[in-house]
């Protein structure tokens, strides 16, 4: 049976919610220099989400835009002298939200660039969002695996900038330094998002895209550092074996970290999970240096944007 | 000088530092100063002091490279000679007060080695930069480090260059030498990396503590990238960059770059080629840090250098 889903009529890519993730950034201005003309089958609006951390190419000036899209946040009074990216993230969702309303764009793309051996991700929360889930499908690249990643969070606590939309997900394409563009990286950003377009354009003429199987990872925990129990400070690094193993699966006893002393640190966890995020430079401040996800196969019904009467 | 044959006699190298932090968020060096502040054994040798010392501490605090200005550029005579006045940026301060601790720059007081620890994002593996090519002591250490660390690669960067040469932290010291090891993103401490920097460190102070034991080092040849000219990202005339570099350039640090080779890729896929004459050898390949410098890498090239023989000074 075929599952009828409205039109993705309006899209919205967004790019700098980090200002220091340049493959978006890049993209993004490169699409903002083409004037539309009206003969585009979608309709797209392209955003610089936050220009003041672009313009210093730092990830960002006060606090994580990417943080800022819970409904607290977006319901938060906010005034002159609340933090820029609070500011920030209520414009943004005043103009590509309301999010959980019926006037949010159809589908909201954010690109985003990681130091972790990623490959290209699509980071949402929801595991049987069928347009989703269709688009990972679609996204075949010869340039770089293409995954699937659940955070299996609630919609209210929903944070980041892609859950204002009514589907949305994170792009998100490794490894690149901050404050870099590499051009391989750029071209796979390029692709992925040429290739969501396209897929839009033929569901919103009636095409039936057939179902069939996706891998879905989904986020179980982050793992921190080795820390001095009286300093905080870190002890040890990412272990060799683990760097650059995104998505290779860990099992228990499996090397994790490297500590300065020379002492090996291994995974102690009973499950073997999938790591990803190795070692983002981002998130040492947040205290996470890998996260672990469970995969599985997750069916797709087969679908096609309903008639409208 | 030995009739015999030419011998340098040298001073002792009695005080070094390591310098980590320079810039706040390459974390190789910071963490392996902090590392050596807490317990210091791994960098004790006879007959010399190693001062391990962050250079930069607001800006490593708040992980960026600098606060107000590159520190790594501020060790200009104007910044080192400017009155202690109210508004200094930040890195003309501290660079004063380094000045103070470790030099005066230029003067018999100033410590004899510092070694300066960096990251790049560029693929340029461990790389240790030289800033005068008649420096014999550096020479030879420089020779040391590289046969002590084989097979595992140290390529040698010479910046002597009249213009682009620059006013370094370790320029304080009577013998300056860059590490530089990549890739690395900003922000990450890659664990082959943090290891590859700490070996370097060690066979640099075995070095200076058999030189100071009184070994003598026979004359030696170095093979050294000399640095020639900075290369700039195509602009558009609002200074934005309109290229990435090249798929086959990126990464290829080091590796011969010939006329008519892939330079640029620009963002609407067209090729720019590099137009040079003669063959160069490219380095700081996108380094992130250089983007506001007007510099996409550094062409270079080759040439060998010689050292005599050296041994320390009797008293």
């Amino acid at each position: 049976s075929v599952v009828a889903m409205p039109t993705v009529s309006r899209v919205a890519v967004c790019g700098g919610t980090h200002g220091n993730e340049l493959a978006g950034i890049y993209l993004v201005r490169e699409m903002l220099k083409k004037r539309a003309d009206g003969t585009e089958p979608v309709s797209v609006v392209t955003v610089m989400s936050n220009p003041r951390a672009a313009q210093l190419c730092v990830r960002y000036v006060e606090t994580d835009l990417n943080r800022c899209f819970t409904r607290a946040a977006l319901s938060a009074p906010v005034s002159e002298t609340s933090p820029y990216e609070m500011i920030r993230s209520q414009e943004l969702n005043a103009l590509l939200g309301p999010k959980a309303s019926a006037q949010a764009v159809d589908l909201l793309c954010d690109l985003h660039n990681t130091t972790a051996n990623t490959g290209l991700c699509l980071i949402t929360y929801s595991d049987r969002d069928w347009i989703c889930l269709h688009i990972c499908k679609h996204l075949e690249m010869a340039s770089t695996p293409v995954r699937y990643v659940h955070f299996d969070i609630p919609l209210n606590e929903a944070y980041s900038l892609d859950s204002v939309g009514k589907h949305g997900f994170a792009m998100e394409i490794g490894p690149q330094p901050h404050g870099v563009v590499r051009s391989v990286i750029f071209s796979a950003m390029q692709e992925g998002v040429q290739l969501m377009m396209d897929w839009i354009c033929q569901f919103n003429s009636g095409t039936l895209f057939e179902g069939g199987w996706v891998d879905v990872y989904t986020m179980v925990k982050n793992i921190d550092y080795p820390r001095d129990s009286e300093t905080h400070v870190i002890t040890a690094a990412v272990h060799p074996n683990l760097q650059d193993r995104d998505f290779c699966l860990l099992h228990p006893g499996d090397p994790m970290f490297l500590c300065f002393s020379g002492e090996t640190l291994r995974y102690r966890g009973k499950e073997a999970l999938y790591p990803f995020f190795i070692n983002e430079g981002a998130y040492y401040e947040k205290g996470v240096a890998l996260s672990l996800a469970r995969k599985r196969r997750v069916q797709i019904p087969s679908v096609r944007s309903e008639t409208l009467r | 000088m030995s009739s015999r044959t030419n011998i340098s006699c040298l001073q002792e190298a009695k005080r070094v530092a390591i310098f980590g932090g320079t810039h706040g968020n390459e974390m190789s060096g910071i963490t392996l100063v902090n590392m050596w502040i807490q317990n210091s054994a791994e960098i004790e040798r006879n007959g010399l002091v190693v001062k391990p010392f962050i250079s930069n501490p607001r800006a490593v605090e708040k992980c960026t490279r600098y606060i107000d200005t590159d520190l790594n550029r501020a060790f200009t005579p104007e910044n080192l000679s400017a009155p202690d006045v109210e508004g200094l940026p930040y890195e003309v301060q501290r660079a004063k007060e380094i000045n103070r601790m470790f030099g005066p720059k230029g003067s018999s007081d100033a410590y004899d080695a510092i070694f300066d620890l960096h990251n790049t994002t560029s693929n340029m593996g461990s790389t240790l930069i030289l800033e005068s090519s008649t420096d014999l002591f550096n020479l030879q250490m420089v020779h040391y480090i590289k046969k002590a660390m084989v097979p595992h690669t140290c390529s040698v960067l010479l910046n002597e260059h009249p213009q682009l040469k620059y006013s370094t932290t370790r320029s304080v010291a009577k013998h300056p030498i860059g590490l530089e090891v990549g890739p690395q993103p900003q922000g990450v401490l890659r664990s082959n990396v943090f290891e590859s920097m700490r070996t370097i460190l060690k066979h640099a102070l075995d070095f200076i503590e058999l030189f100071n034991s009184g070994v003598e080092f026979p004359p030696c040849t170095v093979d050294v990238f000399r640095v020639q000219e900075r290369m700039d990202y195509p602009r558009d005339t609002n200074g934005n960059i309109t290229a990435m570099v090249h798929p086959h350039l990126q990464d290829c640090d080091w590796e011969p770059l010939n006329r008519g080779d892939p330079m640029f890729l620009t963002f609407d896929g067209r090729t720019v080629l590099y137009e040079g004459a003669n063959t160069v050898y490219p380095t700081f390949i996108n380094e992130a840090a250089y983007y506001e410098k007007q510099q996409a890498f550094m062409t270079t090239c080759r040439e060998i250098l010689a050292a005599y023989a050296i041994r320390k000074a009797c008293k």
